[in-house]
């Protein structure tokens, strides 16, 4: 599904604060996997994942994506396969913007944005029952504007707008980091239900060691820009949280 | 009275360029100064079609397309060269002084004897309801298509982007081509605003645009205040606020001149009444503290 092959992202090349955020990685996920990333603050992991998104472009290295050479791509155009949840709760959705607004431009993620008014009562009724299935009570607000949340609600929703649309990549950017740790829970939870039944690929990226035990059936850790360590399903079973925690120590 | 029916008169014509603020200022957050030269092309066009005995409906796709040009070329500066929303509207409104003067010959032409828009239509004998009647049909169909392109995904995706960048780039959306076709939009707008105005008051100055921008973006926060206060969310009852808010700047402008002030000063007034309404909020917040 993912192929990323020899990446290596050079910031401020050829100045005196060169940093080589990612050197020489190679990473290949399967159709299905829940990859979850850990590694410290400077590692490559953020890099890794912007590189992949196309937010960034690497230095060099080939991205491929179902076959697809798409190294070269912008962002918005690898959107056609990958959905994002960013750090920031405000960054996945449009503060300004009502609830079912923001629904309606997750809907159409893969597609045109054409000149034809798309929130009408089927698209809001089929909007409402989704919320419905986060169990916050939302599904009354659509009509909302997103900015009138809580970052937990937020959160929630921008991972439901993530499969509004025909969406084959799940790329989770420290999605919890900035929520109370039972909100972060409740995200999680609904990230790893969305990834089984709508069979995503997943990467997940976080700090919390307790959460890259519980969740994924792959785990990566990263460090100083290379892949240190990539344990497969079998491997991650057989782990012990306490494993991780010497890994940092 | 007639005073002030002029100044509703202006409001309602000028209210077009404040449909086209309210995209660039409150949609993409660019204060965009390309306006007071897309506001004289409008006018430009309009002398010169208008003298060159053109129909004045066929005349209007020729002032949208212009000021679309001028407004793309802006946004294209913008996005493609990544210098400044300000600068780059500066530069364009410069660039296009020379080619306004180019296209009218010189500074100053009257439009008298001429068949205007607002003769077109004969709904009521007295010339003063009649502009004012044919003004505000209009500027709601103006505002009405507006309002429905706003409202279509298109216009949802048109939104977002002045809202949340990140966001729509990860939703597939080309931001850079969003603000370019924004721009176009605003200033198309304003070009309309010029054709309006050039007919109303029956002539083209060439430095007829000069502060323009000021006055759109006066409209424009007092509308704005109104939509806050009222907590106005649909599309379609901001954009009739926007208009509402023209108005009301003219008709302020018009009470400051009645009161005895110095035409000369106009300028000044205007920038000073903006001023007022832009600091607003810091000083309230000062005297809180």
């Amino acid at each position: 599904m993912i192929e990323l092959q020899h990446i290596t992202k050079v910031f401020n090349r050829r100045q005196s604060n060169e940093v080589t955020a990612l050197n020489d990685v190679s990473l290949s996920v399967q159709k299905g996997e829940f990859v979850v990333v850990i590694g410290s603050n400077g590692s490559g992991k953020s890099t890794l994942f912007n590189v992949l998104a196309g937010a960034e472009t690497a230095t060099s290295g080939k991205v491929m994506i179902e076959g697809k050479d798409v190294t070269k791509l912008h962002e918005y155009k690898r959107s056609q396969w990958i959905a994002r949840v960013f750090q920031n709760p405000l960054s996945g959705t449009a503060p300004e913007l009502s609830i079912i607004d923001n629904f309606r431009l997750a809907a159409l993620r893969t597609t045109q944005k054409k000149l034809m008014i798309g929130v009408n009562d089927a698209f809001k009724k089929m909007v409402r029952d989704k919320i419905a299935t986060l169990g916050m009570g939302l599904e009354n607000k659509i009509e909302q504007q997103m900015g009138s949340l809580s970052g937990g609600q937020r959160q929630a929703l921008t991972l439901l707008m993530s499969v509004m649309d025909k969406t084959d990549i799940l790329l989770l950017d420290e999605p919890t980091a900035a929520l109370d740790p039972r909100s972060a829970n409740t995200i999680l939870q609904t990230a790893d239900t969305l990834i089984k039944e709508y069979k995503l690929t997943a990467i997940l990226i976080t700090h919390n060691l307790k959460d890259a035990y519980q969740y994924g059936n792959r785990l990566v850790q990263m460090n100083e820009g290379k892949v240190l360590r990539d344990l497969d399903t079998s491997a991650k079973a057989a782990l012990k949280q306490t494993d991780l925690f010497e890994w940092f120590s | 009275m007639e005073f002030y029916l002029t100044a509703i008169m202006l409001g309602l014509c000028l209210s077009a360029m404040s449909l086209g603020i309210f995209i660039t200022m409150k949609i993409f957050n660019i204060p965009d100064i390309t306006t007071d030269g897309s506001y004289t092309l409008g006018a430009v066009i309009t002398a010169v079609m208008l003298t060159g005995h053109w129909h004045p409906a066929i005349i209007i796709p020729a002032v949208m397309v212009a000021g679309a040009i001028a407004g793309a070329i802006t946004g294209l500066i913008h996005t493609q060269l990544k210098i400044e929303a300000l600068l780059a509207g500066i530069l364009v409104m410069t660039g296009l002084y020379s080619i306004n003067l180019t296209i009218l010959g010189r500074s100053n032409v009257p439009l008298l004897n001429v068949t205007t828009v607002f003769q077109v239509f004969h709904i009521f004998s007295n010339p003063v309801y009649n502009d004012a009647f044919v003004g505000l049909i209009f500027i709601i169909i103006i505002a009405a298509i507006l309002a429905y392109v706003l409202m279509t995904d298109f216009g949802i995706a048109m939104r977002a982007t002045g809202n949340s960048a990140s966001m729509t780039r990860a939703l597939g959306i080309n931001n850079d081509r969003m603000k370019i076709i924004g721009l176009a939009i605003a200033n198309a707008l304003t070009a309309l605003s010029g054709y309006l105005v050039a007919q109303y008051q029956n002539f083209t100055d060439i430095n007829m645009g000069i502060g323009i921008v000021i006055t759109g973006l006066g409209s424009v926060l007092i509308g704005d205040a109104l939509i806050k206060w009222w907590n106005i969310r649909k599309v379609f009852a901001q954009l009739a606020i926007i208009l509402i808010g023209s108005i009301i700047f003219q008709l302020v402008l018009a009470f400051t001149l009645s009161i005895g002030i110095d035409p000369n000063m106009l300028k000044l007034v205007t920038a000073v009444f903006v001023l007022i309404i832009v600091s607003i909020p810091r000083i309230k917040a000062l005297a809180q503290s």
